[in-house]
C-alpha cells in the first residue's frame, strides 16, 4: 500500500498545498494592494510579506521540481497541455516578484511597480486557478505526450476556478493582514473577511459541484455509498470550518480566521485529491504509470525525509523572527 | 513548421537561461563577498567593513530577486517546451534538481529574509550566520545544477530502460566526468565576475575621491581577487579543456577551429571558420602549439572535425568566436591583476588613475566571459541535448510555432522591462558614495538594509534588544 510512488504522490500534494496556502496569502496581499490608500499603508502591506515571500514561492519550485523528479510524464504532459496559462503565470510572478525590490528603488516609477505587483499577483492567482480547473476536466494524452489542442484548458469551469482562487487568495491575504496590521488598514481588512468568506464558500460549493458532475467516475465515487462513504467527512468538515470562520470573524478574532481559512484550503485540496486520485493526469494516467523507477524515488526520499523537517524548522524560525505587527513608517524592521 | 517551432523553442531557452545566469553568477560571488565582509567586521570591529557590507547588500537584494524570478521560469521550462527530454531524463536529472531545491533554494530563501531585514531582530552574530548560510546555499545550488548540466555533457552511471535513462549509480551520476571541472570553473568565474564589478565600483568612487576608505577597501579586495583567482582560473580552465578533449573532442575541435585531424597542429589564434568549405580561413596561429597543449607533444595528433559525421557538427564559428572572447577577457583579467600587484608593491594602488579607469572598463566583462563560456559549452554540445545519446531535435514538446513565438515574445518584453529597470536601479545604487551621507538615498525610497544596519551600529556590539530563539 505505502509504496514509493504513493509516498511521492503524497509529498507532491503536500508541497503543492504548502505552496497554495503560503504563497496564497502573499499573492492575496498583492490582490488587495489597491486597498492601501497611501504609500505608508502600501508599505505596511508589502512589508508584512517581504521577508517571507521568497521562501513561500520556493514551494512552487519544489512542486515543479518534484513533479519532474518523481513523475516526469505528468510534468511533461501537464505543462505542455497548460502551456499558455503556465507561461502567463510565470510572467506574472516575475513582474510581482521584482516589484518587492523595485518599488523601494524609485519614487517616479513607484506607481508602475505597484501596478505590476497588483496585476502580477492577481494574474498569477487567476491562471493557477484556471489550471486547477483544466486539470479536473482532464487532459488528452496520445502516445505518452499531450494530444489535445491549444485552448483545451479554456472553459467556463476553468475560468470559474480562476475567479475562485483569486477570491480564495484574497481571503487569505485579508486574514493575514488582520494579523499583521493595526488601525485603519486592519479595520478595512476585517470588513472584507465576511463578504470574501461568503464568496469563497459559494465558489467552493460551485467548483465542488462542477468537479463531481464533470466526470462520471467521480460522481460514482461520491454517491456510491459503499466503500467511499467516509469521503463525506470532507464536505461536513468544510461546512463546520465555514461556520467557525464566520463566528470567529464576528468575534473579531485576529489569528483564528486565518487558521480557519487555511483549513478551508486544506479541505478543498483534500476534496480534489479524493475525487481524482489515483489519477495524475485525469482521466487516464495514474501516478503509478507516471512515476519514475524506484531507484530514483528512493534516492530522493532519503533526502526529503531528512531535509523537509529541517526546512520546516528554519522556515518556522524565520516566521517567528518576523512575528508581530508591522507598523506604519517602521519600514523593514 | 515543425523545425521553426523547434528553433523558436531553442531560442527561447537560450534567451531565458542567458538572462537568468547573469544574476546567480553575480549573487554567488556577492553572497560569499558579503559573508567575508561581515565576518571581517565582526572580527575587527572596523566599521568600514560594515559600510561596504551595507552598500552591497541592497544591490544583492535586487540582483537576488531577479535571479529568483527568472529561475522559476527555468524549473518549469523543461516541462513546457522540452517534455520528451524531461520524460526520458527525469529519472536521472529530476532528483538532482529536487535536491537543489531541498538543500539550496529553501536555505537561501529562508535566511535571505533574515539577512535583508533581520539585523536588529537577531543581533550581529546570528545575522552573520544567516549571511553565511545564504552564501553556502548559493554554492550548494551551483553544485547540483552544474552536476545536472555536466551529466548532459558527460552522461555516466545510467542504464537505459524502455527508452528512458534510469539511474544505475548515483555517485557516478552526480560526480560525472566533467562535473568537478565545470563546477570549479563556474564558481571561480562567478567570484571573478563579482570581483570585477566590485572593483569597478570601487574604482569609480576612488576616481571621485581617492581617500574614501570604503572605496579603497572594495578596490583593494577586488584587485587581490583578480591577482589570485584570474591565474588560477586559467589553470582550471585548461584542465576543463583537457577533460573536454577527452570526452567531447568534437567540441574542442570546434573551439580550436581544427577541421582536419593532423599531427603537429597549430594553435589558431584568429581566423574565419567556414562551414561550407570546412576550413578555417586566414588562420593566424602558432605552429605545433595546438598539439603541445592538447596532446602534450608538439607532434601529437589532434582530432579535427573531419573525424566526425558532418550532421553531428555544432555551429563551429559561434563556438570558435565565443571561446576567443572568453579567453580574451580572461587574459585581460590576469593582466589587470598583475598590474594591481605591481601598483600595490609600489604603494600606488590608490594613486594610479589609469588602473582605476581600466577597472571601470573591466566592470561588465565578467558577465561577457560567462555568457561566452556557456555558449561555447552549450552550443558545442549541439546537435545533442544529452551528448551522444539524445538529439535536441528529439527533445522538444509538441507545441506549434505560433505558441512558442507568443511565449518568446512575452518573455522578451517582460525581461526587457525587468532587466532595464533592474540594471538601472543597480547602477544607481552603485553610484551612492559608500559611507557618506547614508540618508541621502532616502529621497529615492527607503533603502532598508542600510537603514537597518545604521541602527545596529547605534546599538553597538551588544546586540541590544536582540531576541533569541
Amino acid at each position: 500500500m505505502l509504496d514509493l510512488p504513493t509516498i511521492w504522490a503524497g509529498l507532491i500534494c503536500i508541497a503543492l498545498l504548502a505552496y497554495v496556502v503560503l504563497d496564497g496569502f502573499d499573492l492575496g496581499v498583492g490582490i488587495l494592494f489597491p486597498l492601501g490608500r497611501n504609500k505608508d499603508e502600501r508599505d505596511v502591506m508589502m512589508n508584512s510579506v517581504a521577508p517571507v515571500w521568497d521562501g513561500n514561492e520556493t514551494w512552487l519550485v519544489l512542486g515543479g521540481g518534484g513533479l519532474f523528479a518523481a513523475f516526469p510524464l505528468a510534468y511533461s504532459v501537464l505543462l505542455t497541455a497548460f502551456y499558455a496559462p503556465v507561461i502567463a503565470m510565470l510572467l506574472a510572478l516575475i513582474l510581482r516578484g521584482v516589484a518587492f525590490e523595485f518599488r523601494f528603488r524609485t519614487e517616479r516609477a513607484r506607481k508602475y511597480w505597484d501596478w505590476a505587483f497588483i496585476g502580477g499577483s492577481t494574474a498569477a492567482a487567476f491562471f493557477q486557478g484556471v489550471m486547477i480547473g483544466a486539470f479536473v476536466q482532464g487532459v488528452a494524452v496520445e502516445d505518452g505526450a499531450y494530444g489535445g489542442g491549444w485552448f483545451d484548458w479554456l472553459s467556463p469551469f476553468s475560468l470559474l476556478c480562476g475567479v475562485g482562487l483569486v477570491a480564495g487568495y484574497a481571503l487569505l491575504g485579508a486574514s493575514w493582514l488582520v494579523i499583521k496590521t493595526e488601525g485603519e488598514i486592519q479595520a478595512r481588512m476585517r470588513a472584507l473577511q465576511l463578504p470574501l468568506g461568503a464568496a469563497v464558500i459559494l465558489l467552493i460549493g460551485l467548483v465542488s459541484t462542477g468537479t463531481i458532475f464533470e466526470n462520471e467516475w467521480v460522481r460514482e465515487r461520491w454517491f456510491n455509498l459503499g466503500s467511499y462513504v467516509f469521503l463525506w467527512i470532507i464536505p461536513i468538515f468544510t461546512a463546520a470550518l465555514a461556520g467557525a470562520f464566520f463566528l470567529a470573524v464576528r468575534a473579531k478574532k485576529e489569528v483564528t480566521p486565518f487558521l480557519l481559512t487555511l483549513g478551508l484550503f486544506g479541505m478543498s485540496f483534500a476534496g480534489l485529491a479524493a475525487s481524482l486520485s489515483p489519477y495524475m493526469i485525469p482521466p487516464a494516467i495514474t501516478y503509478y504509470e507516471a512515476a519514475n523507477p524506484d531507484s530514483s524515488l528512493a534516492f530522493m526520499l532519503v533526502g526529503a525525509l531528512i531535509l523537509l523537517p529541517v526546512i520546516l524548522g528554519y522556515t518556522g524560525y524565520a516566521y517567528w523572527i518576523f512575528r508581530g505587527k508591522v507598523k506604519v513608517g517602521e519600514g523593514y524592521h | 513548421m515543425e523545425l521553426d517551432a523547434h528553433l523558436l523553442a531553442r531560442i527561447q531557452f537560450a534567451f531565458t537561461v542567458s538572462f537568468h545566469i547573469i544574476f546567480p553568477a553575480f549573487t554567488i560571488g556577492l553572497a560569499s563577498y558579503l559573508a567575508v565582509l561581515e565576518g571581517l567586521w565582526l572580527k575587527t570591529k572596523d566599521d568600514a567593513y560594515l559600510t561596504v557590507y551595507k552598500f552591497w547588500l541592497t544591490i544583492f537584494a535586487v540582483a537576488f530577486a531577479m535571479g529568483v524570478v527568472s529561475g522559476i521560469v527555468m524549473s518549469y521550462q523543461f516541462g513546457t517546451n522540452w517534455g520528451p527530454f524531461a520524460e526520458k531524463t527525469g529519472p536521472v536529472l529530476g532528483p538532482l534538481l529536487a535536491y537543489e531545491v531541498l538543500t539550496a533554494f529553501f536555505l537561501e530563501a529562508g535566511f535571505l529574509g533574515v539577512m535583508l531585514f533581520g539585523l536588529n531582530r537577531v543581533g550581529p552574530k546570528l545575522h552573520f550566520t544567516a549571511t553565511l548560510l545564504v552564501a553556502i546555499g548559493t554554492l550548494i545550488s551551483a553544485f547540483w545544477i552544474l552536476s545536472a548540466n555536466s551529466w548532459m555533457h558527460t552522461p555516466a552511471g545510467y542504464l537505459i530502460e524502455d527508452g528512458r535513462y534510469v539511474p544505475g549509480d548515483w555517485l557516478e551520476i552526480i560526480f560525472n566526468p566533467s562535473f568537478p571541472y565545470r563546477f570549479t570553473h563556474m564558481v571561480l568565474a562567478a567570484y571573478l565576475t563579482t570581483a570585477f564589478v566590485v572593483g569597478a565600483v570601487g574604482a569609480w568612487h576612488l576616481l571621485k575621491n581617492k581617500a574614501n576608505k570604503p572605496a579603497r577597501l572594495m578596490f583593494a579586495m577586488a584587485v587581490m581577487m583578480a591577482a589570485v583567482v584570474a591565474p588560477l582560473q586559467l589553470f582550471v580552465g585548461d584542465m576543463h579543456g583537457l577533460n573536454t578533449q577527452e570526452h567531447q573532442p568534437m567540441k574542442v575541435a570546434a573551439m580550436e577551429g581544427h577541421f582536419e585531424t593532423q599531427e603537429g597542429a597549430p594553435l589558431i589564434l584568429f581566423g574565419l571558420p567556414d562551414l561550407e568549405e570546412a576550413e578555417t580561413k586566414y588562420a593566424v596561429g602558432v605552429p605545433k602549439l595546438g598539439s603541445l597543449i592538447l596532446a602534450h607533444d608538439p607532434n601529437g595528433e589532434v582530432t579535427g572535425l573531419d573525424a566526425f559525421p558532418r550532421e553531428d557538427w555544432p555551429n563551429v564559428p559561434l563556438v570558435f568566436w565565443c571561446f576567443r572572447i572568453m579567453v580574451g577577457v580572461g587574459m585581460l583579467m590576469i593582466a589587470f591583476g598583475l598590474a594591481g600587484v605591481v601598483n600595490a608593491l609600489r604603494k600606488k594602488l590608490f594613486e594610479a588613475r589609469w588602473h582605476h579607469y581600466w577597472a571601470l572598463a573591466m566592470g561588465p566583462l565578467g558577465f561577457v566571459a560567462i555568457l561566452a563560456g556557456w555558449f561555447v559549452t552549450e552550443v558545442g554540445r549541439q546537435p545533442y541535448v544529452v551528448y551522444g545519446l539524445m538529439r535536441t531535435s528529439e527533445a522538444a514538446s509538441p507545441i506549434g510555432a505560433p505558441g512558442v513565438a507568443g511565449s518568446l515574445l512575452g518573455f522578451f518584453i517582460v525581461y526587457l522591462i525587468v532587466f532595464s529597470a533592474g540594471v538601472f536601479y543597480i547602477l544607481r545604487l552603485m553610484r551612492r558614495t559608500p559611507g557618506a551621507d547614508p540618508e541621502k538615498p532616502l529621497k529615492e525610497g527607503p533603502l532598508r538594509p542600510s537603514h537597518l544596519a545604521d541602527e545596529i551600529l547605534d546599538q553597538g556590539e551588544t546586540g541590544a534588544g536582540a531576541e533569541h530563539a
